[in-house]
């Protein structure tokens, strides 16, 4: 899922795009070493592809739900992780420009979460250690899995560190990893079957494609630092299973959190309330951590009064008003000469 | 999330169009109109979560766009709601884990949450707002170039601008395929089903990068050396100043003053 | 003067699973020709057309262009003499306006901002788009893109035009108008086609392909009358040379208008 401008604060934001606008002048610098100029077209066509991909759903089996492929896996397969992070990143900009996808802050989570999160996480620390130099089709599908479930798992729980930090939202933490992990452990499973698909099936028509890209990015390049970091998220996406395991669960909740994965009608308020508040107390993961705002602290300090109101709404009014009035104006002034073209199609 | 592919496509072309517009704010340079979008962003996200009426004057901003922009304003709205699902469901836990009462309206007693709650959808109304009027008065191309002037590294810039040209091809294809599929499908709603999902994205993918290696080829044909290079006429002026420092100081102004409160109290007084 | 001549010399070339594509080609085109290539499909022609800008490189031959043998040195000279087009307008125009397409050469080969916007903009009003001149690709019609990528050929100044199937896909009045604008331009023309009867507007030699060979090469009526020719090379003689509509068609039971 995609964060919001809405949930984050100032602080958090900009923290998560510093970083992302780091990656994106490091792997821009990578690229452009890289002496390979076919890089460029097929960075730009995949990630064309990838943005109407994800637009193509499917039944998934057994389920009657629809899935559809996030790609940061498959990217970074084709084009290695560097072009690959460009690809990703550039697609989430469209998205965010266009479809308003989360916001223009969030933006610099999303591009963590969804580009390096796959790109220098899963990929050279799952996919291709599972992987190797020589895929095999099994390889393949565990390697794709595993890559995909852990990449994905991380990303949610980026989301949830960052909504907790910012404070603007009352979920408490593992509350709101219980409602994310699960739904996003889902979602990991989908997108690893069908990478693995799409790269057996690429495979097997045109098995260069493959073996180049797999020959492409030798696993020997790897340092401490990296692994250790991967050890940690493996660590972390441990903990958080364990603890799913380690609580009941309350079936309503888990009917609730699949059906909101798909529509947004939330059933049976007061007993989902009550099962939060179960989970919350038996929840073994930093039992002790409260992350939420203290609100006793905010009690005093009162941020709408009655007068406020008032003023903001006439305010509204006015900015309506003003609108209206500079619209109207406009179009009386000038010729609308609209000589648009309509896209031809042939 | 998953969006019906022809209304994207529509929505992206139909952005586009608006983006050509010929106002006095369409034709300012994209490098103000980008600065300013992100100063209000930031600005209107650094407000305490119990902030409503302060988030209110902000709605000036896209008001003031729209409105010299000649934009369409429904169009803009059912946007925002069509992205507003997951926000609401996050928010929606506010009014329950946090009952205590805040505001006493009269007869009415407001608890924090329902506060928290209002303020995070005005939140998000006004940063995807935003980000979607930058989109509507400037265009991707101008927004991409006014990236790049402002430090963004070449790669990455031209990468967008590779992808927005080649989406269009993509989606349509997708498109074709799809009907193809429903044309020859037996279900009544033709949907697909995993195994020809894999089948039409492998498809797609391969003719993708064929198309990707003839493109390199009419790249290499034009003298093609490895960096693709744009010019771009770009002026920054007097009047991307005024706008860019008006609203600056608009946002900066609203957001360490309490103006609201004394309108509100001027207005009261006056009605007694 | 060698400036603008083609020459290839016994030009053989097969893909890397050894399927042999061109079987030892010989020819020579000098300055100013109009140059039509014809034959069935898979007979070679694109193949050889990449040839002709070093796209690919020849297993054995020669590919000689003006003053430059073809080598991967000589390359890039080439390149600003030899202007191609290619089949599939949208894999040619891959930038986010016309503008930028057109001054995607130029730019590349080294001119100032001035020079390249006054080489767009020459090019544009010679094919006929200038007004067009910020719309996006996907907003154009197949005939608008044709010409568009070859205002991206033109902005270059190359001497000989390459072009790949360029009346493909259009309607009646957009195919007429790209063969009008062909025939204003100056330059030496090689033109792989289908389009036997734009051949014969356009093009005062024709060499017929068959199977990775040449197998003629002369004045393009003469090809077109030999029969026996045409049928060898899964060729037919262009439609306006096909007779009578009524009389000649070939089910008579399906004429129109019989009298």
């Amino acid at each position: 899922m995609h964060m919001a401008d809405a949930l984050l604060s100032p602080a958090v934001g900009g923290t998560m795009w510093a970083a992302t606008a780091a990656t994106t002048v490091y792997c821009s610098a990578k690229v452009r070493q890289s002496l390979d100029d076919r890089k460029v077209p097929l960075m730009g066509v995949l990630a064309a592809f990838i943005f109407a991909a994800q637009m193509i759903n499917f039944t998934i089996p057994g389920t009657g739900s629809s899935g559809h492929l996030g790609g940061g896996l498959i990217l970074a397969i084709l084009l290695g992780p560097y072009a690959a992070f460009l690809a990703i990143a550039s697609v989430l900009t469209v998205q965010a420009l266009f479809f308003a996808d989360g916001g223009l802050l969030a933006l610099g989570c999303n591009i963590f979460h969804m580009g390096t999160i796959p790109c220098f996480f899963a990929y050279p620390l799952i996919y291709k250690k599972i992987v190797g130099d020589h895929p095999s089709r099994a390889r393949l599908l565990t390697g794709s899995l595993l890559g995909a479930v852990i990449g994905l798992q991380l990303g949610a729980f980026g989301v949830v560190m960052e909504s907790t930090l910012s404070g603007i939202s009352e979920l408490p933490f593992s509350s709101f990893v219980m409602l994310m992990q699960p739904i996003h452990l889902a979602i990991g499973i989908v997108e690893g079957f069908v990478t693995a698909g799409i790269v057996s099936f690429i495979w097997q028509a045109r098995p260069e494609i493959i073996e180049k890209a797999a020959a492409d990015q030798p696993i020997g390049t790897l340092s401490i630092g990296k692994i250790l970091i991967g050890l940690a998220a493996a660590t972390v996406f441990t903990g958080g299973i364990l603890s799913w395991y380690a609580s009941e669960h309350p079936d309503g909740l888990e009917w609730s959190m699949f059906k909101v994965s798909g529509q947004e009608e939330l059933k049976d308020t007061d007993g989902l309330h009550q099962s939060l508040k179960n989970v919350q107390g038996q929840t073994a993961f930093l039992p002790d951590y409260n992350f939420k705002g203290s609100k006793e602290g905010d009690s005093g300090r009162l941020g709408t009064s009655t007068a406020g109101l008032v003023g903001g709404f006439t305010v509204l009014l006015l900015a309506f008003a003003i609108g209206l009035i500079l619209k109207k104006r406009g179009s009386a002034g000038h010729d609308h000469a609209h000589d648009h073209s309509h896209p031809h199609h042939h | 999330m998953s969006r019906k592919i022809d209304q994207a496509f529509y929505d992206i072309g139909h952005l586009d169009i608006l983006a050509e517009g010929n106002t006095p704010l369409h034709r300012l340079d994209p490098r103000a109109k980008l600065l300013t979008t992100v100063v209000f962003i930031l600005t209107v996200v650094s407000f305490g979560k119990y902030e409503i009426a302060r988030l209110l004057p902000f709605f000036l901003y896209p008001a003031l766009l729209i409105g010299l922009g000649e934009l369409p304003f429904t169009f803009l709205l059912k946007k925002v709601l069509l992205v507003s699902p997951f926000v609401i469901f996050i928010g929606i836990f506010n009014p329950w884990l946090d009952r205590q009462v805040m505001l006493q309206l009269g007869p009415l007693a407001i608890s924090g949450g329902w506060i928290s709650f209002i303020s995070l959808l005005l939140r998000f109304t006004l940063t995807i707002g935003a980000a979607l009027l930058l989109i509507a008065t400037t265009g991707f191309g101008a927004i991409c170039m006014a990236l790049e002037r402002l430090g963004a590294p070449q790669v990455f810039t031209v990468q967008l601008l590779l992808l927005y040209r080649y989406l269009f091809i993509l989606v349509e294809e997708s498109i074709r395929m799809m009907r193809a599929h429903s044309l020859r499908s037996f279900s009544a709603k033709g949907r697909i089903t995993y195994q020809v999902f894999l089948q039409m994205l492998g498809n797609l993918l391969l003719r993708t990068i064929d198309r990707a290696q003839r493109i390199h080829m009419a790249m290499l044909s034009r003298a093609f050396t490895g960096e693709i290079k744009i010019v771009r006429q770009f002026r920054f002026g007097y009047k991307e100043a005024c706008f860019l420092g008006g609203f600056g100081a608009l946002f900066l102004c609203l957001r360490l003053t309490d103006l609201t409160a004394l309108l509100g109290r001027l207005v009261l007084g006056i009605t007694g | 003067m060698s400036h603008h001549i083609v020459e290839v010399k016994d030009l053989k070339f097969h893909y890397p699973d050894q399927t042999p594509a061109l079987r030892g080609v010989s020819f020579k085109i000098r300055h100013g020709e109009s140059v039509a290539i014809v034959g069935a499909n898979g007979a070679g022609k694109s193949t050889l057309l990449l040839h002709l800008n070093g796209y690919l490189s020849p297993v054995e031959g020669q590919v000689r262009i003006g003053d430059y043998q073809l080598t991967p040195e000589t390359v890039r000279e080439v390149r600003r003499t030899v202007g191609m087009v290619f089949q599939d307008p949208d894999d040619q125009l891959f930038m986010s306006t016309v503008f930028d397409d057109v001054a995607f050469g130029p730019l590349n080969l080294g001119f100032t901002a001035e020079d390249v916007t006054d080489r767009v903009e020459k090019a544009l009003a010679t094919v006929g788009v200038s007004h067009l001149k910020t719309r996006p690709p996907y907003r154009l019609s197949t005939g608008q893109k044709r010409r568009v990528a070859i205002a991206s050929v033109l902005s270059m100044s190359p001497d000989i035009l390459v072009m790949d199937e360029p009346s493909a896909g259009l309607d009646p009045r957009a195919r007429t108008q790209l063969i009008d604008l062909l025939r204003s331009f100056q330059h030496t023309k090689i033109i792989a086609t289908h389009d036997l009867d734009m051949v014969v507007d356009l093009c005062e030699r024709t060499i017929v392909m068959h199977d990775g060979q040449i197998s003629a090469d002369g004045p393009t009526m003469q090809i077109f009358s030999d029969e026996k020719l045409l049928a060898e090379s899964c060729l037919e003689k262009p439609l306006r040379l096909q007779g009578c509509p009524v009389c000649s068609c070939r089910d008579s039971s399906t004429a129109i208008g019989q009298i």
